[in-house]
């Protein structure tokens, strides 16, 4: 390390009560920013755990749907035509839906039910126990083993429960990429099954799920469902069509946008003066330095070392201390809904160079500012 | 007396402009010679410390020309005269402005630093210096723990320890005492001036007087005589 940033160094880090303040005041935004985004993150990222969990390419649904869990039900004739649409290989629907199981204990409680397609099972869970032929036998279900599993007593192969007043077997437990939002369990039965225990309007289809020949199929199978009145969207497309609707029709988008604005102006503010008064009672060094015959860059040099050094220790600290909580977090509660991503720690970064940035504007201004000969004339 | 060091032509300084306009420094002229030991004295406000600004490449004249070792340091870019600066005037600040996070080896090795010599060299070099100045001991203290004297004597070898053919002091004895300023000002004449060094004290205190070779007198901005000490005290 060059001698003239050793200095800076020194100067810094030896004043300890500014440099603790500096660090704890970017550390905290960084932590709240972080915490802030990763949360919406886990948010969003649940939203669409049943298109990530079920993975078909195309999604067919009504143009009024917003999230997965809200489906509006499909005419059977959306099938057939999608089955006949040039490029498709094949085309099946599927069934969400909420029911309400009495459990062993004679408790109740909410689950999400999937109903798969009868003859191809597409878009079934990995299974960990039991056999996927078993989802045949008579009442069968597998249940999803995520962090609401307990909610249904932890069952096993073989536990009976009753749903909407049918009886329920458990004949395999699964596990899927992600937990749901709305913290329910989730089973998986039959199209039919699920149809037929669950009260339903006068559609049944909540999706059509479509694999292409090819990829380069999708615009024209696009195009084709949307002369049909409805919309076929990619993996990709409905997941963003999801966080869209979290994002800024729910308000929580803005609420994430307004507490991360805020943190940041908070880290700003602390660090920013607690830099500012730093660089004052320097200045007369500073001054003295360059009367000693420091040169312009040089003490620039210093002054954004300084608080380049501040803003990444405090992003540091700050990033360890919400994936700390987090983790912590998900140890108490399994279904904690917030992820660290590349984007939230991008993002948190360069909120934190805008203060390193900011805070180095003022502190250069000030310096550059002041004369050697203030220094002689005291 | 050694060759020239420093020749100030006709420098004038004024601050302000209009009603407000103050003039400084009136048309001064002078030359310090290698191996001289220069006093410029003069009550509070005549100047002294702005045209020590001026000959040392820190405030600009308005008029006039400044001669360090034969170049005209006012016709030099500003980073050029940062480089004068660093490597021909070394300068003790009147409150001697040591960094207070800094040890006080570290504070003396400033200008080796500056001139980008290793951390680790530049500290070995410094110590050197404070042994000159008697306070090799007081190496790994800060600054704040050290008596004025003492604080004195480390701006001495922070000044010192760039090699500078020029000294420049500002008020050194202000903040001591009598006997305190008496032995600083001794060390500089016994120990600091060589006959390759010019040193230039500003200061007003009458006690010390003794130990220049030449007294530069200024009031209210112009210079109005000089001495030559033929008592010297060695």
């Amino acid at each position: 390390m060059p001698g003239i940033l050793k200095i800076a160094l020194k100067l810094l880090v030896n004043d300890r009560s500014k440099f603790i303040a500096l660090l704890v005041g970017i550390t905290f935004a960084v932590f709240l920013m972080i915490m802030m985004m990763s949360m919406f993150s886990g948010i969003l990222a649940r939203s669409s755990s049943s298109v990530y969990n079920v993975g078909a390419k195309i999604w067919v649904m009504d143009p009024a749907v917003n999230n997965a869990t809200s489906s509006i039900p499909m005419p059977d004739y959306v099938l057939s035509n999608a089955r006949s649409i040039d490029g498709v290989k094949y085309a099946v629907p599927i069934y969400f839906g909420n029911a309400l199981v009495k459990l062993k204990s004679g408790a109740y409680q909410a689950v999400s039910v999937v109903g798969l397609d009868d003859a191809t099972l597409y878009g079934r869970p990995e299974l960990i126990e039991g056999k996927i032929q078993d989802i045949y036998a008579e009442n069968a279900f597998f249940v999803v083993k995520d962090a609401e599993f307990k909610k249904l007593e932890s069952p096993t192969v073989g536990t009976e429960f009753e749903i909407n007043d049918h009886r329920g077997l458990v004949v395999g437990v699964a596990k899927v990429t992600s937990s749901g939002l709305f913290g329910i369990p989730t089973v998986y039965t039959t199209y039919n099954r699920a149809i037929t225990y669950i009260p339903s309007m006068r559609f049944t289809t909540s999706y059509i799920l479509i694999e292409p020949k090819h990829d380069t199929d999708i615009p024209f199978i696009q195009q084709q469902i949307k002369k049909l009145g409805y919309q076929a969207l990619t993996r990709d497309q409905f997941v963003q069509k999801i966080s869209d609707f979290y994002t800024y029709q729910t308000g929580m988008g803005m609420n994430v946008l307004m507490m991360t604005a805020i943190s940041f102006i908070v880290g700003l503010s602390i660090s920013g003066q607690t830099f500012y008064t730093f660089i004052l009672e320097n200045l007369e060094r500073f001054g003295a330095l360059k009367a000693i015959g420091a040169k312009g860059h040089e003490l620039i040099a210093m002054i954004l070392f300084q608080a380049s050094f501040t803003a990444l220790l405090g992003y540091g600290l700050g990033v360890g201390l919400a994936s700390g909580l987090m983790i912590l977090a998900k140890l108490r509660l399994p279904s904690y809904a917030a992820q660290v991503t590349y984007t939230n720690l991008t993002f948190a970064f360069f909120m934190v160079l805008i203060m390193a940035g900011v805070s180095s504007y003022i502190g250069v201004r000030k310096v550059l500012q002041i004369q050697p000969f203030d220094i002689f004339r005291g | 007396m050694g060759t020239l060091a420093i020749k100030a032509n006709a420098l004038v300084k004024w601050f302000g402009e209009g009603e407000t306009k103050t003039n400084a420094v009136k048309s001064a002229s002078f030359e310090a010679n290698f191996g001289e030991l220069l006093y410029i004295v003069g009550p509070s406000g005549s100047g002294k410390t702005t045209l020590l600004s001026m000959i040392s490449g820190i405030l600009k004249p308005n008029e006039g020309s400044v001669l360090v070792e034969g170049k005209d340091i006012w016709q030099m870019k500003s980073d050029d005269i940062a480089d004068l600066r660093l490597h021909k005037i070394g300068f003790v600040f009147q409150d001697y402005h040591l960094f207070p996070r800094l040890t006080t080896v570290e504070n003396v090795a400033i200008p080796l630093i500056l001139k980008k010599m290793d951390w680790n060299e530049a500290l070995k070099v410094a110590l050197e210096y404070l042994e000159i100045v008697g306070l090799q001991n007081r190496a790994q203290l800060q600054p704040v723990k050290l008596s004025g004297g003492e604080q004195q004597r480390v701006a001495i070898a922070r000044a010192i320890a760039g090699h500078p053919d020029i000294l420049i002091f500002d008020e050194p004895t202000a903040s001591l005492d009598g006997d305190t300023g008496r032995k600083i000002v001794e060390f500089i004449k016994t120990k600091i001036l060589t006959a390759d060094r010019c040193v230039i004290i500003v200061t007003h205190d009458s006690r010390i007087y003794e130990y220049a070779d030449t007294i530069m007198k200024m009031e209210d901005g112009k210079i109005i005589g000089f001495e030559r000490n033929t008592l010297t005290a060695q």
